[in-house]
């Protein structure tokens, strides 16, 4: 499989991927790996359709949507949002924190634990510190 | 092949499988298509199982699609899944959004007519676990199809990941403009209502709909086949 990443996206994303590809996926943390393989396997399976493999908010999905997903890549933008609302809007859905519906509530298809997992991925990602 | 496989049955080796172990139908499901199709309940419904499998579980084939589409689907099919299951191994970055990995997609094996129709007759006597589906939920009434529509796009986001419309709408569901062809009313509606009832771990989310938002998407679901499908 091909992929093209975009040039703000960090080797270690590239490396997350390729460890998604070849199915090794449980697992602590390590130090530098601040997320779970379970909240990597998560991301690909149920966030990528819309904030796609580069993260970036331009999914496969995003090209005839109305509201364009965030760009989970983005350091400002992401840092701006605290831990607890991103923990809610994954959970609850954009609406449950005034944002568009077109991003969907995952509380029915993963727990809590895991989207606190999810949370810190995102962290990760956007190599944005822990929020305010 | 028959033979032993009764001899087994006999025996007690293999549990008896739903479906008449004798057909030609049965015969053709079992050398060509569980390979990629699961035709019995997989003990192993994980996350990675799903990532794992290379086509969608065939085992309650018969309370999810409609006969005659069946058969003419399996003589000819047409894309259901514009990227492909599971769409995270099919796509790539492109130059704006994200794009299909065409590379990646092979084409669907075809029947001919007299194998696709003993497939069928196999396949819709898979009806699955008793419970799988809310049987008789769904009224039948009939829905504005402007309301539908404004529900399905706007109100409750399902074309983010579906295209009501050829080459409108999302991508990482499959198409739902011959739906209504394809899938039995009450399929529809227990889908809507709790995606991972039916497939455990599907990228589909469930969203606490009520029941008048339940009965309106599957109404608008089964009229958009019959209205806008090619
Ligand atoms: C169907 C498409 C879709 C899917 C799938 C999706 N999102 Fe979103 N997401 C959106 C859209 C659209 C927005 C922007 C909402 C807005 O700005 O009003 C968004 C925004 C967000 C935000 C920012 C919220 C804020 O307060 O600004 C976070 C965090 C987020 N998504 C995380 C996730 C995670 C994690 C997943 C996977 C579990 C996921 N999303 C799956 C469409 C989606
Ligand atoms: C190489 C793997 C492979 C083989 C072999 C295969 N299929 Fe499939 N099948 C798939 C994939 C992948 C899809 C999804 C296609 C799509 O969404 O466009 C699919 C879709 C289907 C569907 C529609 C399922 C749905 O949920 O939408 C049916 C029915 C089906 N196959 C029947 C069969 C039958 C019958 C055979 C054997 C004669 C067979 N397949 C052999 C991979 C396979
Ligand atoms: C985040 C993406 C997403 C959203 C949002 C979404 N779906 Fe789905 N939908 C899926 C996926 C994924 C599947 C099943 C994929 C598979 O079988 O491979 C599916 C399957 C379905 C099916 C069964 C189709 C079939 O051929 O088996 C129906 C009906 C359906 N969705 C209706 C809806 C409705 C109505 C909404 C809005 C309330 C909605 N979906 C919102 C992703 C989504």
């Amino acid at each position: 499989m091909k992929m093209n990443f975009g040039q703000r996206v960090p080797a270690f994303l590239q490396a997350g991927l390729l460890v998604a590809s070849s199915f090794v996926f449980s697992g602590p943390a390590s130090a530098d790996e601040p997320y779970t393989q379970g909240a990597l396997r998560n991301y690909n399976t149920y966030c990528v359709q819309c904030h796609g493999v580069n993260r970036n908010g331009r999914g496969i999905n995003s090209r005839d949507m109305s509201v364009q997903p965030r760009d989970h890549s983005d350091a400002k933008g992401m840092g701006d949002i605290p831990n607890e609302e991103i923990f809610h809007v994954i959970k609850d859905g954009g609406l449950a924190v005034n944002k568009s519906v077109l991003m969907p509530a995952w509380g029915n298809v993963m727990n809590d634990e895991e989207i606190k997992e999810l949370v810190a991925y995102l962290r990760f990602v956007c190599n944005c510190g822990s929020g305010k | 092949m028959k033979l032993s496989l009764l001899a087994a049955l006999a025996m007690g080796l293999v549990a008896a499988p739903a479906i008449a172990a004798d057909s030609v139908g049965a015969g053709i499901l079992k050398s060509q298509c569980i390979s990629c199709h699961a035709i019995v309940k997989p003990d192993n419904t994980s996350l990675d199982r799903l990532w794992e499998r290379k086509g969608p579980d065939l085992y309650y084939a018969g309370s999810k699609f409609n006969r005659p589409w069946l058969e003419k689907w399996l003589q000819n099919p047409v894309r259901i899944r514009p990227a492909g299951e599971l769409y995270t191994k099919h796509i790539k970055g492109g130059d704006k959004e994200d794009v299909v990995d065409e590379s990646t997609m092979a084409s669907h094996m075809k029947l001919s007519k007299a194998d696709a129709e003993a497939a069928a007759e196999a396949l819709m006597a898979l009806t699955g676990p008793a419970d799988l589906l809310s049987k008789g939920a769904f009224k039948g009434e009939k829905v504005s199809m402007s309301m539908g529509a404004m529900f399905f796009n706007k109100l409750r986001g399902c074309a983010a990941c579906h295209q009501a419309k050829p080459g409108t709408g999302g991508s990482s569901g499959p198409e739902l403009y011959t739906a209504g062809e394809r899938l039995q009313p009450d399929y529809i509606y227990s889908y809507i209502k709790n995606p991972q009832a039916i497939d455990p771990h599907i990228w589909m989310p469930t969203l606490n709909l009520a029941e008048p938002d339940l009965q309106r998407l599957t109404g608008y679901i089964l009229q958009l086949s019959a209205s806008e499908g090619k």
